[in-house]
């Protein structure tokens, strides 16, 4: 007799495996919520891999105070479905405390100052593990990273002294202090993501369904007309049907012209579209290497 | 919706060799060919690559992407690069193939069901053609696919590649190799690597990406059942008060409801009472499955303990383990000194008794009287654990034919193990 798996079954498997890894190899671990697909997607794998019990981890959201609303409602509804517990570390907070320095001109962003915020939250709970989202297929430094990512005490990341990972063995020891980012959907993509969503039937923001909402266009992108992102006069705000592809912070969403009402309307745009997700995203055209620089220091 | 996307299979290869063999534009040609390049990616490549005076677009960078490789245009360790088709979805474990990389081409066949090597077809078999070989052979990759590149610069010979053919033959004659396919491309011009090539009329073989599609990946259910126990289960709930549910990943063969089930090292048995996918519950799961199983009898069961079929053979339990054995790290492997093995779901100390032999890679000859082994070194060797494994031949079952090792003062990964 032989068998055969589908991808999405074999992805589902390996991710179940690791996030149970980190049950068993941590004492305080936790998965950072960005309200974003691929940590709704996460946080849906953990709620099968612990089944019947609770999730053995808080859902932590560093909260840039840039929000989209729908967001945080998507956020408050899930954590209640789930009887989980949540933690907000907030950005604003560590500007009001002179922790951070707020960036200004046109295309300031709270985006790197999440750094502080997220290190001060590990600090304050002493979580020794965070669980995130990102995927290998998403960015160029994150094609070499771990799935078990070493961090030391600085919460800094170094890209040329990893651990090897090997078969489906992860080493999670480590000395006090120091913390592991540990990434169990590195294997999936964009579509594998939005395919499993839909075999799933899992709930997601409206924001990523078509939606008429005020725009204006910077650099070839469309960002939401929000007051939380400085616009020059000749930066008209008109009204489109946009969907995100993929959610941060306002003032780095790039917004698509979309009609997509439904998920199979979604994954027909992916399967046709010629740009990466994070094509849309300004915090990543910093430079060649926005993204190494950024998770040198501690970012997601 | 097309329904046939949702059931795409899975397959995972690695692929060995330097830019010179055109490993990159290879799989530059099966990603861009596959449109899993994005405009944005190519547009930051096009401009990466003239910015660095590369006259043509150099892929490569589309997976090197840390400052360091950038810079110095190196490939510092494994790249995982993903793309599919109608028909499968592709993992690639791309791994630098220079002489100090070993290690690298280790991890990446690590997780791999094929390997694809590439030989220049001027060139021919090379000594890095045997190293990529071994490291299959030693990783157990049972399908390796030998690319001959660069047909276009031999003006498509049949009688080269049958000379190329020949000599890997003879080459690996000597090493536990399983099936090998010889294909003749220019990944280039794109010769049989998506479509089916004009030039080769002698070759009548599928294309590469074909071969790809539909090259056998089934696993054998016939395999005795196998699974770690990872985490246990218990919630504190009024609806599931007696709950508990041994939660794991099978390792191999299929286990059904009602099965007689043996835990190892301890010897107990018991009955497959439920199995578990999250909320729903199942009649049967096999290998690769993440599941979690309830047994019908209350015995003390916890993570690392190992459950197996109840009425076949039974993998071995014990102290004493002999493995081939990779070392990643300049701190040298000693003789004697206490480090931490990590097993299956298992950890336990360890002390490595005696080395046998260190493998010369090019050569395959055996050297002894080696007292300690450094980076990217292979040897065989003995180790005694402090507490007993629930271990197999490495051949029979990778899950628990693997261990790696760790350095008890930095808690870093230094080698990995393939037990014999």
């Amino acid at each position: 007799m032989e068998q055969t798996k589908t991808h999405l079954k074999e992805l589902e498997a390996e991710s179940i495996y690791i996030l149970r890894e980190v049950a068993a190899q941590f004492e305080k671990p936790a998965i950072l919520f960005s309200g974003g697909k691929d940590s709704i997607v996460v946080t849906h794998l953990a709620y099968k891999a612990f089944y019947p019990a609770k999730l053995p981890f808080p859902l932590v959201h560093i909260d840039t105070g840039h929000n989209f609303v729908e967001t945080i409602q998507y956020r408050d509804e899930l954590v209640k479905k789930l009887g989980a517990e949540l933690i907000v570390g907030s950005v604003q907070e560590s500007i009001d405390t002179g922790r951070v320095k707020e960036e200004s001109g046109f295309n300031a962003s709270r985006n790197s100052l999440q750094t502080t915020t997220l290190l001060d939250t590990i600090e304050k709970y002493k979580f020794d593990a965070c669980i995130g989202g990102a995927r290998r297929d998403e960015e160029k430094a994150r094609a070499k990273e771990r799935i078990f990512s070493h961090r030391d005490d600085f919460g800094q990341w170094n890209p040329k002294n990893q651990r090897p990972e090997l078969w489906n063995i992860f080493n999670g020891r480590k000395n006090i202090g120091e913390h592991f980012r540990v990434f169990p959907i590195s294997n999936w993509t964009e579509m594998d993501v939005w395919q499993y969503i839909l075999q799933e039937g899992i709930e997601l923001p409206s924001l990523y369904y078509t939606h008429t909402r005020k725009v204006f266009q910077r650099d070839g992108q469309w960002l939401a007309a929000e007051d939380c992102i400085k616009r020059c006069p000749e930066e008209v705000v008109i009204e489109k049907d946009v969907r995100c592809r993929t959610i941060g912070d306002i003032s780095c969403t790039g917004l698509t012209l979309s009609t997509a009402h439904n998920l199979e309307d979604i994954i027909a745009e992916i399967a046709a579209t010629r740009v990466t997700e994070r094509g849309g995203r300004a915090d990543d055209k910093r430079s060649e290497t926005a993204m190494e620089d950024r998770k040198k220091l501690g970012y997601f | 919706m097309n329904n046939g996307y949702l059931d795409m299979q899975l397959l995972r290869f690695t692929t060995a060799g330097s830019v010179d063999d055109g490993k990159s534009t290879l799989i530059g040609r099966l990603l861009y060919d596959s449109k899993s390049i994005f405009e944005d990616q190519l547009e930051a490549v096009e401009t990466a690559s003239k910015s660095r005076g590369n006259e043509e677009v150099n892929l490569a960078l589309l997976t090197d992407g840390l400052r360091a490789e950038r810079e110095q245009g190196i490939t510092i360790d494994v790249a995982y690069r993903y793309f599919a088709t109608p028909k499968r979805k592709f993992i690639i474990a791309d791994t630098p193939g220079h002489i100090d990389s070993t290690r690298n081409m280790v991890t990446g066949a690590s997780t791999a069901d094929l390997a694809v090597i590439l030989i220049d077809a001027r060139h021919g078999v090379m000594e890095q053609t045997i190293r990529h070989s071994y490291v299959a052979a030693l990783l157990a990759i049972k399908q390796i696919v030998v690319c001959v590149n660069k047909m276009d610069l031999v003006d498509f010979s049949q009688e080269v590649f049958d000379k190329i053919v020949a000599d890997y033959k003879a080459m690996s004659a000597n090493l536990p190799i399983g099936k090998v396919d010889f294909i003749p491309i220019s990944a280039k011009n794109g010769d049989n690597v998506v479509n089916a090539s004009t030039q080769t009329p002698w070759y009548t073989g599928k294309p590469l990406l074909e071969f790809l599609e539909t090259v056998d990946i089934n696993v054998n259910s016939t395999d005795p059942f196998r699974m770690a126990v990872q985490y246990v289960i218990r919630p504190i709930s009024d609806k599931f008060a007696d709950f508990r549910g041994y939660a794991g990943r099978i390792a191999s063969g299929v286990v059904k409801v009602g099965d007689k089930v043996k835990v190892l090292p301890s010897g107990q048995t018991s009955e497959v009472a439920s199995i578990w996918l999250s909320d729903k519950e199942l009649q049967e799961a096999s290998q690769g499955d993440s599941v979690n199983i309830c047994l019908k009898d209350d015995i003390d069961i916890s993570r690392g303990d190992v459950l197996v079929a109840g009425n076949t053979t039974e993998p071995e339990v014990g102290q004493a383990i002999a493995m081939n054995i990779c070392w990643f790290r300049e701190t040298p492997l000693q003789l004697g000194k206490r480090y931490i093995i990590r097993h299956a779901t298992q950890e336990v100390q360890g002390m490595f008794k005696s080395i046998d032999y260190k493998i010369d890679i090019n050569s395959q000859e055996k050297q002894t009287g080696i007292s300690q082994l450094t980076m990217n070194d292979i040897a065989f060797v003995q180790l005694k654990t402090a507490s007993p494994l629930v271990f197999e031949n490495y051949h029979t079952n990778k899950v628990l034919g693997s261990i790696i090792v760790v350095d008890p003062d930095t808690n870093d990964t230094l080698g990995a193990g393939m037990i014999e």
